[in-house]
């Protein structure tokens, strides 16, 4: 038999008189001894209820392998190798579970190939486009007026139009709210949209003041966009174009 | 598109394109592809990962994400525009002059004596105005689907710059044919500027590269069109494509 060393006899020892001690005095044998001295040696198996991440049928299945010995310590049928309940010879140590080291995913995410299922509506588009440009460009003219003239106003002479929305602006406040407040504050309140809209929900049904404030927003835009390049004559007056005629160029 | 929803026809005609001689003499191995193009998953993947394309797609993208109803290829079509624009505008810029005695009858010899001259300037100018339209449906097509909800705030404020960037790109081209048109319509935009607080003056005298509209201001605002918003545009187009993908590809449905 191999020696055993001076600190783990010790160990035994004084597991042994705690047994006594708890069974009133039973006279131990040699192999509860023994037994007592395994249950030391690995305190794992009795680690203590309120680890919870161990779930508790294998802890207590656990406990029980460590404890079997110690209970059936007058019984003669277990083998002098320490074996446990049913023969077996294991412990368990630890339990990993598998969400810490695999990450599994909940639902499977439905893909698709990029080719063709995308880069085939992307060329289709792209091909669609340059189709409408070059019928555009063949059947109307892009405008070249008559050589810049400084002496020479047009009446009334328009920003391009997706600036018509300030120049109508002009028409109703100082031109420093009109051309500068006005529309860095809404250029600054749209680059803040994300940080300001702090609603998660993406469904529609969900955000109705926000889509109603966008909503009011572009129709404002747009309805000053379309006063301003199509119901605005000499002088910068209202006029409507079925009367006065079209002053637009784009 | 998807090809589980192709209609009889269409797959019987494909079958017929791919059965003949011309589709079989191109695809052939050795041809094109030096070991052949078969439709497999595995080549479908090869497409991508394999070519320049891999710097703006991934391999596979979310079935929902190739649903033409939900992008309606609004900034795809904004970056084609782009891509288109920067065409058409390299072909102009070899036949014009951006100074004040020339860039008027430069525009007019281009029109009347160069070849597709009329054409192409065309393009440029409608091509332009797409896609600032575009640009700004993209915008509103992003709000509406609230796409702009984490992850990607960022990529919001990214697109946000790209607007004003098409905006002032617009803008610059304006004023670069000289003629009444640019001339006044610059005129009321940049007297518009000219009253931001406190800089009002200097601010106008930078963008207008003097005290009034003239030669400088040509110049100027040529430089701006044809060199330096495009590179920054550029820059912020790679941040926001990058950011995309980065960000779990274009949001999911509603």
């Amino acid at each position: 038999m191999t020696e055993i060393p001076e600190h783990l006899r010790k160990r035994a020892e004084a597991a042994k008189a705690k047994a006594q001690a708890a069974a009133g005095g039973d006279a131990p044998s040699a192999d509860a001894l023994s037994a007592d001295a395994l249950s030391a040696d690995a305190p794992a198996g009795a680690a203590p209820a309120g680890d919870e991440k161990i779930p508790s049928h294998l802890l207590d299945r656990g406990t029980a392998a460590a404890d079997m010995p110690v209970a059936a310590a007058g019984v003669p049928a277990v083998p002098a190798g320490g074996s446990g309940p049913d023969g077996h010879n294991q412990r368990l140590l630890t339990v990993v579970k598998s969400g810490s080291i695999q990450d599994t995913r909940a639902t499977p995410v439905d893909k698709v190939h990029v080719w063709p299922h995308l880069l085939v509506a992307e060329f289709l588009s792209a091909l669609a486009v340059t189709l409408f440009t070059l019928l555009f460009a063949i059947f109307v003219n892009a405008p070249l007026l008559e050589l810049a003239d400084f002496n020479k106003t047009p009446n009334p002479s328009k920003a391009p139009w997706y600036f018509m929305g300030l120049q109508e602006l002009l028409t109703m406040f100082h031109p420093m709210v009109a051309g500068v407040t006005i529309p860095g504050i809404g250029l600054f309140l749209l680059i803040m949209a994300p940080y300001i809209d702090k609603n998660p929900s993406k469904r529609p049904e969900d955000r109705k003041f926000a889509i109603s404030l966008m909503t009011i927003h572009l129709m404002f835009w747009s309805v000053l966009v379309m006063i301003g390049s199509f119901f605005r004559g000499p002088g910068f007056n209202f006029v409507f174009p079925w009367n006065a005629g079209l002053f637009f160029e784009l | 598109m998807a090809d589980d929803k192709k209609s009889g026809g269409l797959s019987q005609m494909s079958e017929q394109v791919q059965a003949s001689q011309a589709w079989s003499s191109i695809f052939r191995p050795g041809s094109i592809f030096r070991k052949g193009y078969s439709d497999s998953p595995r080549n479908r993947s090869y497409v991508i990962m394999n070519s320049v394309l891999y710097h703006l797609h991934p391999v596979k993208v979310k079935r929902h994400a190739v649903k033409v109803s939900y992008t309606l290829c609004l900034g795809g079509l904004s970056f084609f525009l782009f891509i288109h624009l920067t065409v058409t505008g390299i072909f102009l810029m070899f036949f014009y002059r951006p100074t004040a005695a020339q860039a008027w009858n430069d525009i007019q010899t281009l029109q009347t004596a160069v070849g597709f001259g009329l054409l192409v300037r065309n393009m440029h100018r409608w091509a332009a105005h797409l896609m600032v339209l575009s640009v700004f449906l993209h915008m509103a097509r992003v709000f509406y689907h609230g796409a702009y909800k984490p992850p990607r705030e960022f990529n919001w404020v990214i697109g946000v710059m790209l607007l004003q960037f098409t905006l002032l790109l617009s803008f610059t081209g304006y004023l670069l044919p000289w003629d009444q048109l640019a001339l006044w319509a610059v005129t009321v935009g940049t007297n518009m500027m000219g009253f931001t607080p406190v800089f009002g003056e200097q601010v106008r005298f930078v963008l207008l590269g003097g005290v009034e509209i003239g030669t400088d201001t040509l110049l100027r605002w040529y430089t701006l069109h044809v060199l330096m918003l495009p590179f920054v545009l550029v820059i912020f187009l790679a941040i926001h494509f990058w950011r995309v993908r980065k960000d779990g590809g274009i949001s999911g449905p509603l």
